[in-house]
């Protein structure tokens, strides 16, 4: 116990999938405590599946998966591990306050017996503080706009401070102005030692912010190293592929990015 | 209305209202949340056969009619556990299965039964005795109290289970429990409103509480007050008027549901008009804007250009005078 493992994230070989159905396999996967990873693919390529993975959400077909430390099955405290989803249903069929949303992120580290009482609204003030929306706590989430709402979710995952924080696309529908803040959050976060998995189309958001880059494709692992080896590795699959505007003369090594960034 | 006191039959039959009428929205808005508004119904049909088995053994139909329905309760939650496309099928043959055995069993056992019959699909609050009163005001009691302890998870899960699943929330025991309670209230409010128009009180109380209110806390409180309303009420006009007690509530939940609804449209106009929109912004205004904010009662308001903005449903709103409208002036620590 004194020693905290560095690895937060662990899969060896390990397979994701719906229904006995595989969707990912053969992943090897290991993140270290703090880091920042971006994952990065086409659509249906298998993101969403993978980082449910992380969560129990997808079926875990085959291999190794451990986080922070612990076999997924066994790990108890599953506040821990913070979500953002990619789609969202805030509230069901009826309506709720921004507070009472967020609120729910922080019911898992309290015993049944004990409703959250009135010490429960200082931490979710301030996780709303913290993406922006603190004079929006009391207005019915229904009335705020799609990048709102996402941001919304976001303060629910950050409300019991996760050491893990599993995101799916969290700025997909959010403003630039919004979008900087947001990277603002995460390089904070980032700095405080939280470790971070993130689902994103735009790379660009997060400059700065992500250490490693992961890219999925038809369910494999086809990129997992730095934001400055992947462009190279775009540039390589651009060349193989002996076409396309990133030309053999490299001129667009340094964007970075998929084409969905700009 | 003394008179009406005065009768002894009138008396169990008002307490019975009032249990109905407190406890079946307090479920019902869950089932609401959960897009299951009919569930009620299905389960109701199946409490039908619980009743015919009481009804031929000559045992209390009440007592069987728990144990059916509590049955069909956790046999949806684990149906729509496994999530498949023929979950819905599977429903359907539960709901109809229960109602059809019910009618065969009840004529098998005795033809002279249907005036029975007619008293649970319908209701018969004035028959019903002082030990089955106290039995369900004991159902009651627990069913909202479990509802009290748990309402908050219960909000989670039926608001978005795959979060609640990965916050690590007991999903599929809190489904299993709500179900329990929904079959729990189906057959207290058997006796008062009747199997086959239960539903109607666990749903349009909620229904008339969301146009008055975007906090779930408030709406839930709305609810219980719409619902004791239309029960306790309705038990009393029906002896007035001499009308079916159970139909008569529930056309008085939906007259209480339409004068909500009018309230809530009112209310919306009204506000539209005494409040004034800023012009549009290029930006949205907060804590890292750059521009000042002042607390302004349950929000901030922005300065700048001589202008006071404070957010209201997707635009702002000036605030240089004080004519403006509380978002939620609810506390939301539920
Ligand atoms: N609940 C599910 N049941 C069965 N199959 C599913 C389910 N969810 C996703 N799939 C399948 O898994 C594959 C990968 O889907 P996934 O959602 O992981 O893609 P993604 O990379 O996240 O795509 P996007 O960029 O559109 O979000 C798709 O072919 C999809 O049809
Ligand atoms: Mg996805
Ligand atoms: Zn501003
Ligand atoms: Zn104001
Ligand atoms: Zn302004
Ligand atoms: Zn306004």
């Amino acid at each position: 116990m004194l020693v905290r493992s560095t690895e937060v994230v662990r899969l060896h070989q390990a397979a994701f999938g719906y229904q006995g159905r595989p969707v990912v396999t053969d992943v090897d996967l290991s993140v270290r405590r703090g880091e920042v990873v971006a994952v990065l693919g086409p659509n249906g390529s298998g993101k969403t599946t993978l980082v449910k993975g992380l969560l129990g959400l997808s079926e875990h077909l085959s291999g190794e998966v451990s986080v922070l430390g612990t076999p997924l099955a066994r790990l108890r405290d599953r506040t821990r591990v913070g979500y953002v989803p990619q789609r969202h249903t805030l509230t069901g069929g009826v309506r709720a306050t921004v507070l009472e949303v967020v609120l729910t992120g922080l019911l898992s580290s309290r015993p049944w017996w004990r409703p959250l009482g009135r010490d429960a609204l200082t931490p979710a003030l301030a996780a709303l503080d913290t993406v922006g929306l603190a004079d929006r706590a009391r207005f019915d989430v229904e009335t705020l706009s799609g990048g709102q709402q996402r941001r919304v979710l976001i303060a629910r995952a950050l409300v019991a401070r996760p050491e893990v924080l599993v995101m799916d696309e969290p700025t997909a529908g959010v403003d630039r102005t919004s979008q900087q803040v947001l990277a603002g959050v995460l390089r904070r976060l980032g700095e405080a030692g939280t470790t971070m998995v993130v689902v994103t189309h735009e790379l660009s958001a997060l400059r700065g912010v992500v250490d490693r880059i992961v890219e999925v494709d038809s369910g494999h692992l086809t990129y997992d190293g730095t934001p400055e080896g992947y462009a190279v590795h775009q540039a390589e699959l651009a060349r193989a592929a002996g076409r396309g505007p990133a030309a053999p003369d490299g001129r667009h090594t340094r964007t970075g990015e998929t084409g969905g960034a700009r | 209305m003394s008179e009406m006191l005065s009768l002894e039959f009138m008396r169990t039959a008002l307490l019975a209202a009032l249990c109905v009428g407190l406890v079946a929205p307090m479920v019902g808005i869950f089932l609401v949340q959960r897009r299951l508004s009919l569930v009620g119904d299905g389960i109701g049909h199946v409490a039908l056969a619980g009743v015919a088995v009481g009804v031929a053994t000559q045992n209390s139909p009440v007592w069987s009619a728990l144990v059916a329905a509590v049955l069909a309760s956790v046999l949806i939650e684990l149906v729509r556990a496994r999530g498949r496309t023929s979950g819905d099928l599977a429903l359907a043959l539960m709901f109809y299965g229960g109602i059809a055995a019910g009618v065969v069993i009840i004529n098998r056992a005795d033809g002279a039964q249907t005036g029975t019959l007619t008293g649970f699909l319908f209701g018969s609050i004035t028959t019903t005795s002082r030990e089955e009163l106290a039995l369900f005001a004991a159902l009651s009691v627990v069913i909202a109290g479990v509802v009290l302890l748990l309402r908050q998870r219960f909000f989670a899960v039926a608001g978005d289970e795959e979060y609640a699943r990965a916050s690590g929330l007991p999903v599929l025991a809190l489904n299993i429990v709500l179900g329990v309670l929904t079959a729990v209230t189906v057959v207290v409010a058997m006796r008062v409103i009747g199997l086959l128009l239960i539903s109607a009180l666990m749903v349009i109380p909620n229904a008339a509480a969301q146009q008055l209110s975007g906090s779930f806390r408030a709406a839930g409180r709305w609810a219980v007050g719409f619902g004791v309303l239309a029960s306790v009420g309705g038990v009393m006009a029906s002896y007035q008027l001499d009308t079916a007690a159970g139909g008569t509530v529930v056309l008085l939940a939906i007259a209480v549901f339409v004068a909500a609804a009018l309230a809530g449209s009112l209310r919306r106009a009204l506000a539209r008009r005494r409040h004034r929109h800023a012009e549009r912004h290029l930006h949205e205004h907060g804590p890292d804007c750059g521009h000042a904010a002042v607390p302004h009662g349950d929000h901030v308001d922005y300065l700048h250009d001589g202008h006071r903005h404070a957010a209201h449903e997707g635009h702002y709103d000036e605030h240089a005078d004080e004519a403006h409208v509380q978002p939620e002036p609810e506390e939301a620590n539920r």
